[in-house]
């Protein structure tokens, strides 16, 4: 009962194994730990976006920019590898941190100082970022040819036998972690989403904690900007058209509460985890990909309607009721 | 201090100061819809021409009329974001049936039952179940479009009749299209339906605050319920006019649109968390939408450029009058 | 013992060096050592204004707080209070005037910085966080850290146990999530929360309003634990028998400004009263000859899974009947049952003879029993519709014609029960939340009695309302009954309760205890049985 929040990670987790086992009476070799690494890997770059929506969506906002983002900041930085592909890329990923810091600091500060809900201004931010993509590239699209290739190669490095990208993800959720459940700020992001008016009682200044939420998930939607450019080798206006809802999915899987202040690291990357085995397990079971899109959007309400029983306010309990004095 | 027990005549209304009809919403509105006609007229010679503005209208007439239920269901603080997805199921339906050899009444007849039907499980699920409406339209958006998805693919569905191709592509009179005057029409049913009828004052009261509603023995389930009906039938309507101008079905077909029809709702002055709006301003800023992608597009602006525009005038406007108080009241920071 | 735990526990282990000094020196500096020695104040505010657009909140008021003393603001509703908690709080900036600190002038320029100064607000129930545990509620902000610089969860637990014991709360565990909690033990953390950050001045915002009268006990026992702590209280209240009982100074507001304040001993309830209202109130109840008729509602063997059990009783025309209790003794729960608002498991309600089961409130409406709901705010208006609308929305079927607005029927519906009311509005246009609180009950009762009830259910008709909504509402129910409708009133207001029924159900824990007829009833016996104490 008091660890409610871990329950519900456990039957995600549960439904997950499930989910694995049930694929593999089909194709025997899903299982695989080689397998569930590439599953792994594959998934990674949903399930850094999903960690910096949870931040937002923690804090009652939402931020429906982060793909417009992600398409945005990769063509700078495809755009600039082309150009100068000398820059090595550590120094190319703090820029797609940057530019998403920016992008991310834009949509903050309009909530932030002029009160604008988040779903109007990252609307708005939505369709502005997506055709800036289109004015900073004149239309034209940067094609593998065009990169280095040290800055395709990068993520697909090997250390201790996993792949960069995996490790990035990994450093990224360990960071996650450490700072929603270590740190002022993360304690601060759970409270203003518990009880906004509290928190400002508390000393917690809400706007700017909101303001820095939208900092990490632009910041986020840089990082994956660059991971997303490398790993598929196009950068164009179309790249991840759409996709900030499948970040809002996994979220919403994971447990992660539209009305804020409820969810946790563990359960946005379930959440994650879970839409990305369905689509790498489709076509090994020989499922046409077209099915994904139903079977998530099917996900999304049964884990809406469990996590909503979990939630439900009982009644006062008045009768035979011993006051715990 | 009160000697007089004698009732006070309070009066029901006070006189409205000129400068609130000046600075409403709407006025900004019309402002901004003149000055971009204004803008476009110089810009290029053609866009005067009765027919270039009749093209205009296809811009915003089927989105539009996805906004007008849209804008009911958010002042009622609800919103539906499988709009879109509902146009492609819908359409896909359409598409089955033509395969099948359906007539014109039927194909209309299915669109819009599609619609109905996915708008009416969009409203059982959040009214029975009591769930979020953003999340549970995030799902259904999926599913929707997900079956049009494994219905068809990467196919796509053609050979609608001719006299399908009316209702998106005809004219009722001169340059008068039927989707412009479809959309008219419509507008003019919600703005009597939210402004002049107990139904809608009601939606305004549920906006704000459902729980008073329900102990003043307000249906609050039953009249979400029916406006996410209306939304999916509005939907289903949609879909018939755009499979008919395009004259195709594919799974993909009006991708977006369901964040243009939100665009809309709140560039007309909906306040997205409930509660307050109004009909005109949802036609005005549908209008508004129409002329600046179409202003755009006579001076060779690509489509995704607009979008720019569109999402910087969303912003500014919702931005404008905040600045503009905060400036008045010295304290900007 | 304790003292020397809250020392360890309030420096914490990464403090700099710098405040763990000054700390050091302030906690020990010689208190006085009585509460009315005339120490210096700990909080002076002078000459604070504030004004909103057309509203001036404050007028050039102040307040002065000492250390280990209790200060009851009082004051009307809409008389300023809450615009001064949030000054004091750093939620509002002040237009004009001072605020200083242990002598020293000093801004408070945000919630943050009202914070470090060591001030904290305790409000009615939302100041804290339902879904986080008990430990990080008391220490959010400022928890404690590793060397790192990470929250220190163990420590953090632990120090949450020790302030909870030294407070004898020790009942409270750490771990459990606040929600799981009474609003009693909620208002013990909030406390331990004021405790943990070495609050020096604690504003206690109505603490009282939602609690029974054990709780109250309990919670004054706090307040005098916060005193002998040397800490600055200001404790705002309407109720003049808990503001002799536990402060030790008064300041009055009337209207925005500060009209009085000084000792509260030697000083007399009635002259407070006076400086309040500005004029001599002896608030009487309604003198009325109630003409009792036939039998209009019975409610028999009404029970709920976890709410109430076998609730039966009858009201008769023309008859008040008053409902009282602990709070949460199951009262509300009932009206809203026979309001049709949650649902029974079993029972029977039966109007006029006839057996009616109401599905929902507009069931019930529909039959002519409406219910006044107790959260104002949250069940009875709605913010953001202007007066005449509030006032039509459940009788919009009248007042409309096949399924169109009138809106000359729609007004003057509004204006006849609304000026019956004496409400005090500038049109009946005006939105219905730029009302005062006792208003905006005036207009919610107007709303209910538009529909034209056989029986109307006021669930705590005066709480919170000033003392001139009060009489105005006490006398149109008197008016009411007099006309032929039945009133069951739900009050735990003793004097009200006695000044109103003709007849007294009392109920605890869900069960309807005894029923009194209001002759010759004393308060003692309602208080024994609410509380189920043999006589």
């Amino acid at each position: 009962m008091k660890n409610f929040l871990k329950y519900r990670e456990i039957w995600l987790l549960a439904g997950i194994v499930a989910l694995i086992g049930l694929i593999s009476t089909r194709f025997p070799g899903f299982a695989d730990p080689a397998n569930l690494r590439q599953v792994f890997n594959d998934t990674s770059i949903l399930m850094i976006l999903a960690l910096g929506q949870m931040a937002v969506i923690l804090t009652r906002s939402i931020d429906l920019s982060m793909a417009s983002n992600l398409c945005f900041t990769g063509m700078v930085v495809a755009m600039l590898n082309a150009a100068h592909p000398a820059i090595p890329i550590p120094v190319l990923i703090v820029v797609a941190l940057l530019v998403g810091l920016v992008l991310g600091a834009i949509n903050g500060f309009l909530v932030w100082r002029l009160n604008i809900p988040s779903i109007v201004v990252t609307l708005g931010t939505l369709t502005i970022y997506r055709g800036a993509t289109f004015v900073v590239s004149g239309g034209a699209w940067v094609n593998a040819d065009q990169m280095s290739p040290d800055f395709i190669n990068f993520q697909r490095a090997a250390f201790l036998g996993l792949p960069m990208l995996s490790w990035i993800a990994i450093i990224v959720i360990a960071l996650f972690f450490l700072v929603m459940t270590r740190t002022q700020i993360g304690r601060s992001i759970y409270a203003i989403g518990v009880n906004p008016t509290a928190s400002v009682y508390a000393g917690i200044d809400v706007g700017r904690t909101k303001f820095i939420v939208f900092c990490i998930s632009g910041m986020i939607g840089g990082l994956a900007g660059y991971l997303w450019i490398s790993r598929y080798v196009i950068a164009s206006v179309e790249v991840a058209n759409g996709y900030e809802l499948n970040i809002i999915a996994a979220c919403v899987i994971g447990g992660i509460s539209i009305a804020g202040g409820i969810g946790s690291v563990g359960g946005a990357v379930l959440g994650a985890l879970f839409l990305g085995i369905i689509s790498n397990a489709l076509p090994v079971i020989n499922i046409s990909p077209f099915w994904q899109m139903a079977i998530s959007g099917s996900a999304i309400i049964l884990a809406v309607v469990l996590n909503a029983r979990g939630e439900r306010r009982q009644g006062r309990i008045i009768l035979r009721k011993a006051e715990a004095a | 201090m009160t000697d007089t027990p004698a009732p006070r005549h309070i009066p029901d209304r006070l006189d409205k100061p000129l400068s609130s009809a000046i600075f409403s919403w709407e006025a900004l509105l019309v402002a901004i819809a003149v000055l971009i006609f204004a803008v476009n007229s110089f810009a290029s010679p053609y866009f005067l021409d009765p027919w270039s503005l009749s093209d205009l209208t296809f811009n915003f007439t089927e989105k539009g009329l996805i906004a007008l239920a849209m804008a009911l269901l958010i002042i009622s603080g609800e919103i539906d974001l499988s709009v879109a997805a509902i146009v492609a199921l819908a359409s896909t339906m359409m598409g089955m049936a033509v395969q099948a050899g359906a007539g014109t009444p039927v194909l209309v007849a299915i669109g819009i039952a599609v619609g109905l039907g996915c708008g009416a499980f969009n409203g059982l699920l959040v009214t029975r179940l009591g769930l979020p409406s953003i999340v549970v339209t995030i799902g259904t958006m999926s599913l929707f479009r997900g079956i049009a998805f494994i219905i068809l693919g990467d196919q796509a569905y053609k050979g609608y009749p001719e006299s399908f191709a009316f209702f998106g592509q005809g004219y009722v009179w001169w340059v008068f299209s039927f989707e412009l005057a479809l959309f008219l029409v419509a507008a003019l049913i919600y703005w009597f339906v939210l402004h002049r009828t107990s139904f809608g004052r009601r939606v305004f009261a549920i906006g704000n605050n459902p729980v008073a509603c329900q102990f003043s023995g307000v249906r609050v389930d039953r009249i979400k319920f029916i406006l996410f009906s209306l939304t999916g039938l509005m939907s289903g309507i949609a879909s018939v006019l755009i499979t008919s101008r395009l004259g195709s079905t594919r799974p993909s077909i009006a991708q977006g649109y369901e964040l243009e029809a939100i665009t809309m709702v709140v560039l007309g002055g909906v306040s997205i968390l409930g509660g307050a709006g109004s009909i005109p301003g949802v036609v005005l800023a549908a209008f508004i939408m129409g002329l600046v992608t179409f202003g755009l597009g006579l001076l060779n602006v690509p489509g995704i450029v607009m979008s720019i525009f569109i999402g910087l005038l969303l912003i500014i406007v919702i931005a404008l009058p905040i600045v503009w108080r905060r400036l008045r009241e010295g304290r900007f920071a | 013992m304790s003292r020397r735990i809250f020392k360890r526990t309030f420096s914490g282990p990464d403090t700099d060096m710098d405040t763990t000094a000054q700390r050091k020196a302030e906690t020990e500096r010689p208190e006085p050592s009585g509460p009315f020695q005339s120490a210096a104040p700990r909080l002076t505010l002078s000459g604070i204004s504030k004004s909103f657009p057309g509203v001036r909140a404050l007028h050039n008021v102040s307040l002065s707080l000492y250390p280990g003393q209790v200060t009851a603001l009082i004051g009307e509703n809409g008389a300023g209070k809450s615009t001064l908690v949030k000054v004091m709080t750093g939620i509002y900036q002040p237009d004009s005037g001072e605020i200083s600190i242990d002598g020293q002038a000093t801004t408070l320029p945000s919630a943050h910085a009202a914070f470090g100064h060591g001030i904290t607000a305790i409000h009615q129930e939302t100041v804290l966080f339902d879904d986080l545990s008990v430990a990080e509620n008391i220490f959010l902000g400022h928890a404690p850290r590793t060397r790192l610089g990470t929250i220190d969860w163990r420590t953090m637990r632990k120090n949450a146990r020790e302030v909870l014991e030294t407070m004898r709360a020790g009942h409270i565990d750490a771990d459990t999530r606040l929600k799981d909690l009474g609003i009693a033990n909620k208002h013990l953390v909030a406390v331990a929360r004021a405790m943990s950050i070495d609050a020096r001045i604690v504003i206690m915002d109505e603490p009282t309003a939602a609690l029974s009268m054990k709780e109250i006990e309990e919670l004054f026992l706090l307040i005098e634990f916060l005193k002998s702590e040397g800490k600055a209280v200001l404790f705002i209240s309407h109720k003049f028998d808990e503001i002799y009982r536990i402060a030790d100074r008064y300041t009055v507001f009337r209207d925005g400004e500060m009209v009085g304040e000084g000792l509260l001993k030697g000083t007399g309830q009635n002259e407070i009263v006076r400086m309040m209202v500005g004029r001599n109130v002896d608030h009487i109840f309604p003198q009325r000859e109630p003409k009792i008729g036939a039998q209009v509602l019975s409610v028999s063997g009404l029970s709920h899974p976890t709410e109430f059990d076998d609730i039966g009783f009858e009201l008769r025309k023309g008859e008040i009947l008053g409902f009282y209790g602990l709070v949460g003794a199951g009262r509300s729960e009932v009206m809203q049952a026979i309001a049709g608002i949650t649902r029974t498991s079993r029972g029977a309600i039966s109007l006029d003879g006839k057996t009616i089961a109401p599905k929902s409130a507009a069931d019930s409406i529909e039959a002519g029993i409406v219910y006044v709901p107790e959260e104002r705010g949250k069940q009875g208006v709605v913010i953001g519709l202007p007066i005449f609308q509030n006032v039509s929305l459940p009788s919009l079927k009248r007042t409309s014609k096949s399924g169109v607005l009138r809106l000359a029927e729609e007004f003057s519906l509004a204006r006849s029960y609304t000026e019956r009311l004496d409400l005090r509005a500038s049109s009946l246009s005006q939105d219905v939340g730029t009302l005062s609180g006792g208003n905006q009950q005036k207009v919610v009762i107007a709303k209910w009695l538009a529909t034209a009830p056989k029986v109307i259910i006021l669930d705590e008709p005066t709480k919170g309302i000033d003392i001139g909504s009060k009489a105005a509402v006490h006398g149109f129910m008197a008016e009411l009954v007099a006309q032929g409708l039945s009133v069951i009133m739900v009050s735990s207001e003793l004097p009200e309760i006695l000044g109103m029924s003709d007849r007294v159900v009392v109920m605890r824990e869900g069960r309807i205890a005894a029923t009194y007829d209001n002759k010759g009833l004393d308060a003692e016996t309602l208080v024994r049985t609410a509380a189920g104490i043999a006589a």
